[in-house]
């Protein structure tokens, strides 16, 4: 009779707590290895810098698949194609990203993001009408024709912006770094972590507080059902996929001023990386996402600086690592 | 009576499979229609293929007058159906609330209705912000149920919602299935317990292998211990 009137009480929410420390006691166990105080400042705030980066970039690729079980190897593209839309602004208004003024250096940089986000979103409408929507529910067919769409995407725009690398300036105010005692934290990556952690909590906000975010969270845990409620889930679907294509943008016109050159191969450089976030994460997991963006950020600054002939495989160590602790990733998502 | 659902001659693949081999029904309005079979007679198949969820490969399926065999699972749903599937699907990671908010669409939840609900299924007030994993079996039954009918619905698609519950849960929904049936709901129910079968039935439709091979009263055939035995292979009053 309990379960009718419920006299008792549920079991209480396990709180797995383990893999959002994992960051923190990363970076506590780098104090004594790194030894000097004011190198691990500067490589743990570069690392929170470049999670947060990866993060943007990856997390539209995390809800893509966890909604519609979508493995989409062409993310890349809208991360190279932001990039690209970003300089078309930041290049012939490079006399204002160089001026002293904050302002007029924020006033060429909004713009740009906005453009790139946008054009990236508007990629994502296409991309998903015209190669995902075919292949829906068949793996194989989603990776071959992904992987073609990347290829085409990275070859158009060595047409159209030629084979160089163009170098991309960071504004005069982001540049630099504020110097407090002898640690230098430089302001760009003090922009991008701030940045990310927006994107973060505006992603968790809309997934928990409102009614687009509950429908996404009980797709990615049940998309028939939602169906079966009256939802069109891959209208939905659509939704998330340009959100997530122009976070990509967002994340590619920020990665090229971070490494202040823009070239065609550089969605398919990071869409290896971007997987191994995905995958550490939890696929489909928004939190375990962010996580593993840090943690692989973190072991590729740390490693490259502590032992740099390990910089080129650490993150795939990481991951196996990972994998062999949680083989679904560090916040696995229930139906999968 | 006139009938809500109709389905004539509809079969249903699954890969290479040929699961419903030419299903003819009506399911009359404001009855309860029972629709019993061994395991794998395709039953459940019925209920995902009249959902959309599983397209019918030939046939006609009408709901009101309407085809709906070529409709969306959504556009079929919003046509006024509530579905209780067998595995009863709740949105573990979201709470008892979110699950019933999703469920009642563009409207808000409306209290009277949710009391009345509360009052067969108490423990969902009181777990009203618990996580919907975190329910026992019983409880995420009376959720998927109260899910269906949170909103009125001119009928709803039930699979076997006594399956694995303890006798006094059953009675709760077979209580809770009762009213809603009073209030004029059509229901098209997949039961394998006799008990709930004979009090909430109008009703039978027996499937086999893929086919309605019976149809009658659900008195008749709770009367008649031969024709069970014939048809499912068992006396329903031995197999409670």
């Amino acid at each position: 009779m309990s379960d009718v009137a419920a006299t008792g009480a549920l079991p209480k929410p396990k709180r797995d707590l383990l893999p959002a420390l994992l960051p923190v006691i990363l970076a506590l166990a780098m104090i004594p290895l790194i030894g000097s105080g004011s190198s691990w400042v500067t490589l743990t705030v570069a690392s929170l810098a470049m999670g947060m980066m990866i993060f943007i970039m990856a997390s539209g690729l995390t809800l893509v698949f966890g909604l519609m079980d979508v493995l989409n190897f062409g993310h890349g593209a809208f991360i190279a194609v932001g990039a690209y839309v970003g300089t078309l602004v930041l290049l012939p208004l490079a006399g204002w990203a160089q001026a002293d003024s904050l302002l007029t250096n924020l006033a060429v940089l909004a713009p740009a993001v906005l453009l790139a986000m946008a054009v990236s979103g508007a990629l994502g409408l296409v991309v998903e009408r015209v190669l995902i929507l075919p292949v829906y529910g068949q793996h194989l067919k989603q990776i071959l024709m992904t992987t073609g769409g990347l290829i085409v995407a990275e070859q158009a725009l060595y047409a159209l912006w030629g084979p160089q690398i163009i170098p991309l300036p960071l504004p005069t105010s982001l540049r630099g770094s504020f110097i407090i005692g002898d640690i230098a934290i430089a302001k760009y990556r003090l922009l991008a972590l701030l940045l990310g952690l927006v994107v973060f909590t505006a992603i968790q906000l809309v997934l928990n507080r409102t009614k687009i975010g509950l429908l996404i969270r009980a797709g990615v845990e049940n998309r028939e059902m939602v169906e079966a409620l009256g939802y069109r889930i891959r209208r939905l679907f659509l939704g998330v996929f340009m959100t997530g294509s122009a976070l990509a943008g967002l994340g590619g016109v920020m990665w090229a001023l971070y490494r202040e050159q823009v070239h065609a191969s550089m969605g398919s450089d990071l869409t290896v990386l971007i997987f191994i976030v995905v995958i550490i994460g939890g696929l489909g997991s928004v939190g375990g996402c962010f996580i593993g963006a840090l943690l692989v950020a973190m072991v590729a600054n740390y490693g490259g600086f502590l032992v740099p002939k390990l910089a080129l495989v650490s993150n795939i160590l990481l991951m196996v690592a990972i994998l062999m602790w949680r083989p679904r990733g560090l916040y696995a998502v229930t139906s999968r | 009576m006139s009938d809500l659902l109709t389905l004539n001659g509809v079969h249903t693949h699954v890969g290479r499979y040929h699961i419903l081999q030419g299903v003819d029904l009506s399911v009359p309005e404001g009855e309860t229609t029972m629709l019993l079979g061994r395991n794998g007679a395709g039953k459940t198949s019925t209920l995902r293929t009249i959902m959309g969820l599983w397209q019918a490969s030939s046939g006609e399926i009408s709901l009101a007058g309407r085809r709906i065999e070529r409709s969306l699972t959504p556009d079929i749903a919003r046509l006024g159906i509530g579905y209780v599937p067998e595995s009863m699907a709740v949105f573990a990671d979201l709470t008892v609330k979110e699950n019933l908010v999703l469920a009642a669409r563009d409207a808000p939840l409306d209290d009277i209705r949710l009391e009345w609900i509360f009052g067969f299924f108490p423990a969902l007030r009181k777990f009203w912000l618990s996580r919907a994993g975190l329910l026992s079996g019983g409880q995420k039954q009376m959720l998927s149920i109260a899910r269906a009918i949170v909103e009125p619905r001119r009928l709803l698609l039930i699979d076997e919602p006594t399956k694995g519950l303890a006798p006094a849960i059953v009675a709760s929904l077979i209580e809770c299935l009762k009213e809603i049936k009073r209030r004029g709901a059509t229901i098209l129910l997949v039961e394998q317990n006799f008990h709930a079968a004979r009090e909430l039935g109008d009703s039978v439709l027996v499937m086999d292998n893929g086919t309605i091979v019976h149809r009658g009263a659900m008195a008749a055939l709770a009367a008649d211990v031969s024709l069970q035995e014939h048809l499912l292979g068992l006396s329903l009053e031995t197999h409670q």
